[in-house]
């Protein structure tokens, strides 16, 4: 037991627990909270993954902004309801059901694969991972246009969004 | 062009008229008589000269004229039709030319040409009377024109045309063709004013009276053809032919095929010539205008049916050798002569004046038929000759009587008086001197009036045969019923012309007009001299002029000249004195008879005369054995059994079935099967729509969940189904 | 040395909750944050095979990338939607927005 494997063991338990609380707590407050932390927890599995960009990426756009969206969405969506009532639906059980088979058949699927228990290869300090990144999202022949249809992506996003929420009968915009 | 062509043409011109006027001049009056009259003087002409050229021929019996054309194809070569003159016919076309001509100039006056409409005259009524002013502004009530003036002259037209195709045809269709159509117009003609119920029911009682002759007469023309394979006149009486039919039997009540063929073909001619029993349709065939009657019952049609019994005589006496009678012309001989008596005897007590002509032309026929019946071949065609000129002669006169009592009927307004009835009249004499002289030339031809008269001749002749061939129950019969014919003429004359006028009316009555008394003078001078064309050769004094023509001329029809009979004293002074004697006893009996008194004989004669005034009942009779049975035949078996309650219950019943099937298919088959299986469809389809739609929750979790489950379902069949 | 396989154990298991998350729960943005459960799960993922199979390739890299720029979108759209909804009906529990049931 080495220990980045008890590291890992103990980060997995938090994000799993923080999953376990986003989805069954009554008070949808705690659940944007309990998805912060999940979200922090996940931050620190890309740090181990040696993707230490991504961790930022992480923190910043998913904590910074989408969590935070979800608090202003939960304030203005609350105001009669109180989370009283139940949380879950009547189907609940089956719910349940099928997300414990699911998860059942993906380990099996993925244990009848055989490079499942392949071991991490030694990284070459030679290769600049981030700089190599940043050339292929802009270089042409290489992804490039992925990046700029996802620019354009998110500018279609906003501007619906902003249209869909904008006042009582909809954007006059 | 040649004679045989003029032929053709002679019964062209009044068919033409028929169309004519019928097409397109129905409407002007003057254009349709001139029409009309036209034809009959086209004819005229055209008969007159075949007549002349006739006359030119020296044995026009053995060298006929004669054309024919192949008409119908049949199965061994052709049906010719075709024309012939002999003498026979030759003859017969002089007098129907004569008298149609008169009668269709005198159809003018009688029709009131000239005078006003009438005040309430419909088509199918006659005329009743008009009022007209005159120049002081007085009214008069003067007779009215004929509604339906073209009309007439129409239908007397295609009249002419069938009795002038009967006459000169040279085979048996043609001659039945013209037959038919004389019985066709006779219907037409005798029903003119079809708006009198007694008009209408005459016409429908001659054609069917003369139909039962004809359908006689049919199967004798079909039983000929069948047995000699042609219609042909010439062909039919050559030696071989004759020989044929006299030899074979025919196998019914022991005739020859020619006795039977012969008897056939007379009932046709005794239906048409109204001898008994068929005899019941002339006298109510008075009940048409008066030109018609003398058209059909003097010139044309009852001497049509004598024409063909003297036509076919080749074929009647072909068995006959000279005595004894065979049995065919027995039949002929006993309703000729029964028939002439029989007739004579009503007339004597009929009061119309028109009546007593009618059943005198019956009589009269009789004595043709019986002239035939005994052999009498040039004496039969004698009296028909003379006896179409005077009968006409009489006809036309009682018509002009009656115009003329009828102008005096409107001048003195007396409605309730007949003007055919001769105990209405009197006194006419001095009133109408034209048709008085003219009437009594007719009569006295009528009577036998000895030497200036045709009718003597005529007459003495047809005695002479029969008391010469030793045919004593004929001779008796016939010599009885010229009695009685000079008596009833006599008292017509006596109660017509003679004495004081019994009424107003005729003491009122005008003469007729010239277009009227013209045809009655040509006529009486016929009557007078036609005869003198057949005086016998060994008549004492006169015989001596003559030649007598007419049985040279006639008698050379028949392949042997008949013989002139021996002369004998005996008929010669019993027509003289039947002739005198009835003239006589007439006018003594019916001088003196007052206005208002009844009939003189009434009481002497009793229930004689009641039997004799009713025609002895044979209307009645056949009414009960023949009309009665026949009207409940078609009322009640016919129509009510056999139509109502037969066809009519199986079409109900059918009709019944039909629609339980239908309704059998609708309820049992259409509505349960056909119907409840679409609705059954649409019905299950509903259902399990409506049972389905409950996992339409519109909750979006649900949907996935399901959606999960599938994807598992497929995942986990898939890996199982894996090698 | 840490085996692919719990990286990969962990990610399904994310992956399973996040699930769970949205099949189960009736508040809308709850459903959404499952979403975001599932989508981190598949982050997790695609790093995890780029660390242990192509560490020298960026093609994964771009892919994550991609990935949340996407999840990003995704959310923003999804919360302005269950806002609007929340505006005319008056709720946000899932299993009362039927409109498009029988």
């Amino acid at each position: 037991m080495t220990p980045d494997m008890i590291l890992f063991l103990v980060i997995a338990l938090v994000t799993l627990a923080a999953g376990f609380m986003v989805v069954t707590t009554p008070n949808i407050v705690h659940a944007a909270l309990w998805l912060i932390l999940n979200l922090f927890a996940v931050a620190v599995l890309y740090v181990m993954l040696n993707a230490g960009f991504f961790a930022m990426v992480q923190v910043v756009v998913y904590i910074g902004a989408i969590a935070i969206l979800f608090i202003f969405a939960i304030m203005l969506t609350r105001h009669a309801m109180r989370d009283s009532g139940p949380r879950f639906n009547t189907d609940w059980p089956m719910a349940a059901i099928l997300g414990v088979a699911l998860l059942a058949a993906l380990i099996w699927i993925l244990s009848r694969w055989q490079s499942f228990m392949t071991l991490p290869p030694m990284l070459t300090s030679d290769t600049d991972i981030l700089r190599q990144l940043g050339q292929a999202l802009v270089s042409p022949n290489a992804f490039f246009i992925p990046f700029e249809i996802a620019s354009v992506l998110l500018v279609a996003a906003m501007i619906g969004a902003i249209y869909v929420a904008w006042g009582k009968s909809g954007g006059k915009k | 062009m040649a004679i045989e062509t003029l032929i053709w043409f002679v019964p062209a011109p009044p068919l033409l008229a028929f169309f004519l006027i019928l097409l397109f001049t129905n409407r002007n009056k003057a254009l349709s008589h001139t029409i009309a009259v036209g034809a009959a003087l086209l004819s005229f002409t055209g008969s007159m000269i075949v007549f002349w050229q006739a006359l030119c021929v020296e044995e026009l019996g053995k060298y006929p004229f004669e054309s024919s054309i192949n008409w119908l194809p049949v199965a061994k070569g052709w049906l010719a039709v075709g024309v012939l003159i002999d003498p026979l016919s030759a003859t017969t076309l002089f007098f129907v030319g004569w008298t149609v001509l008169m009668i269709f100039i005198y159809s003018v006056g009688y029709n009131n040409y000239g005078q006003p409409a009438g005040d309430h005259d419909k088509p199918g009524l006659q005329p009743h009377g008009a009022t007209a002013a005159d120049e002081y502004g007085h009214t008069h009530h003067v007779p009215s024109i004929e509604p339906m003036y073209s009309r007439f002259f129409a239908f007397i037209g295609l009249f002419a045309f069938g009795m002038y195709l009967l006459v000169v045809s040279n085979n048996l269709l043609t001659v039945f063709v013209g037959w038919e159509i004389m019985g066709l117009c006779s219907y037409l003609l005798i029903g003119f004013w079809y708006a009198k119920p007694s008009a209408r029911a005459a016409a429908i009682k001659a054609f069917i009276t003369t139909r039962v002759g004809d359908v006689f007469m049919l199967l004798g023309i079909v039983y000929l053809y069948s047995a000699t394979g042609t219609l042909n006149f010439r062909t039919i009486f050559s030696e071989e032919i004759l020989r044929r039919l006299v030899e074979t039997p025919a196998g019914f009540l022991g005739l020859s095929t020619a006795g039977l063929i012969s008897i056939l073909l007379f009932i046709g001619t005794v239906g048409k010539s109204a001898q008994w029993p068929l005899h019941v349709w002339l006298p109510d065939a008075m009940e048409g205008p008066t030109p018609v009657s003398a058209m059909i019952h003097a010139a044309a049609m009852v001497s049509a049916g004598v024409y063909a019994a003297l036509r076919m005589f080749p074929l009647l006496n072909a068995e006959w050798q000279g005595h004894g009678l065979t049995p065919a012309m027995t039949v002929i001989a006993f309703i000729g002569a029964f028939t002439a008596l029989f007739a004579a005897v009503i007339a004597v007590a009929q009061n119309d004046i028109k009546r007593v002509l009618a059943y005198s032309t019956i009589s009269q026929l009789g004595y043709m038929i019986a002239a035939v019946g005994i052999g009498a071949y040039v004496a039969a065609a004698f009296h028909l000759v003379m006896h179409a000129f005077f009968k006409a002669l009489l006809f036309l006169g009682s018509g002009s009587v009656i115009h003329g009592v009828e102008h005096g009927v409107l001048h003195t307004g007396e409605h309730d008086v007949d003007p055919q009835n001769m105990f209405n009249m009197g006194g006419l004499k001095d009133k109408m001197p034209v048709t008085f002289w003219t009437f009594l030339i007719g009569g006295f031809a009528l009577s036998g009036f000895p030497l200036i008269t045709a009718g003597f001749w005529s007459k003495d002749e047809i005695l002479a045969d029969a008391f010469g061939h030793g045919h004593l129950a004929v001779f008796s019969t016939l010599a009885l019923a010229a009695l009685l014919t000079a008596f009833y003429t006599m008292r017509q004359i006596t109660l017509t012309f003679l004495g004081k006028p019994r009424t107003e009316s005729a003491k009122h009555a005008q003469e007729t007009t010239w277009t009227m008394t013209l045809p009655l003078v040509v006529l009486a001078v016929f009557s007078v001299v036609a005869g003198w064309s057949g005086i016998p050769k060994h008549f004492p004094l006169l015989g001596m002029f003559s030649s007598n023509w007419f049985h040279e001329f006639v008698g050379g029809t028949l392949l042997e000249r008949p013989e002139t009979v021996e002369f004998s004293f005996i008929p010669l002074l019993t027509s003289l004195v039947v002739a005198l004697g009835g003239l006589f006893l007439g006018w003594l009996v019916y001088r003196n008879v007052p206005a208002g008194a009844e009939d003189p004989l009434k009481r002497p004669l009793g229930m004689l005369y009641t039997w004799m005034h009713n025609k002895f009942y044979f209307d009645q009779l056949y009414d009960f054995l023949f009309v009665r049975p026949v009207i409940w035949f078609a009322e009640v078996f016919t129509f009510l059994w056999m139509d109502r309650g037969l066809i009519d219950g199986i079409l109900h019943a059918i009709a019944h079935f039909t629609g339980v099937l239908g309704s059998f298919f609708r309820q049992g088959i259409d509505a349960p099967i056909i119907n409840g299986f679409g609705d059954l469809v649409g019905d299950s389809t509903k259902k399990a729509g409506q049972s389905l739609r409950v996992i339409q929750t519109g909750q979006v979790q649900q949907y996935m969940i399901a959606a999960l489950i599938f994807v598992f379902g497929t995942l986990i069949f898939f890996l199982y189904s894996l090698p | 040395m840490i085996p692919l396989s719990w990286y990969l154990i962990l990610a399904a298991a994310l992956f399973c909750l996040g699930l769970f998350g949205v099949l189960a729960r009736k508040n809308a943005v709850a459903i959404l944050m499952g979403i975001e459960l599932m989508l981190n799960a598949v982050i997790i993922n695609l790093i995890a095979f780029w660390r242990y199979l192509k560490p020298d390739q960026v093609n994964a890299l771009v892919f994550a990338l991609i990935v949340f720029a996407v999840s990003a979108a995704e959310v923003a759209v999804g919360l302005a939607l269950v806002i609007s909804i929340y505006r005319r009906r008056g709720t946000v529990a899932a299993d009362e927005i039927d409109l498009m049931k029988w």
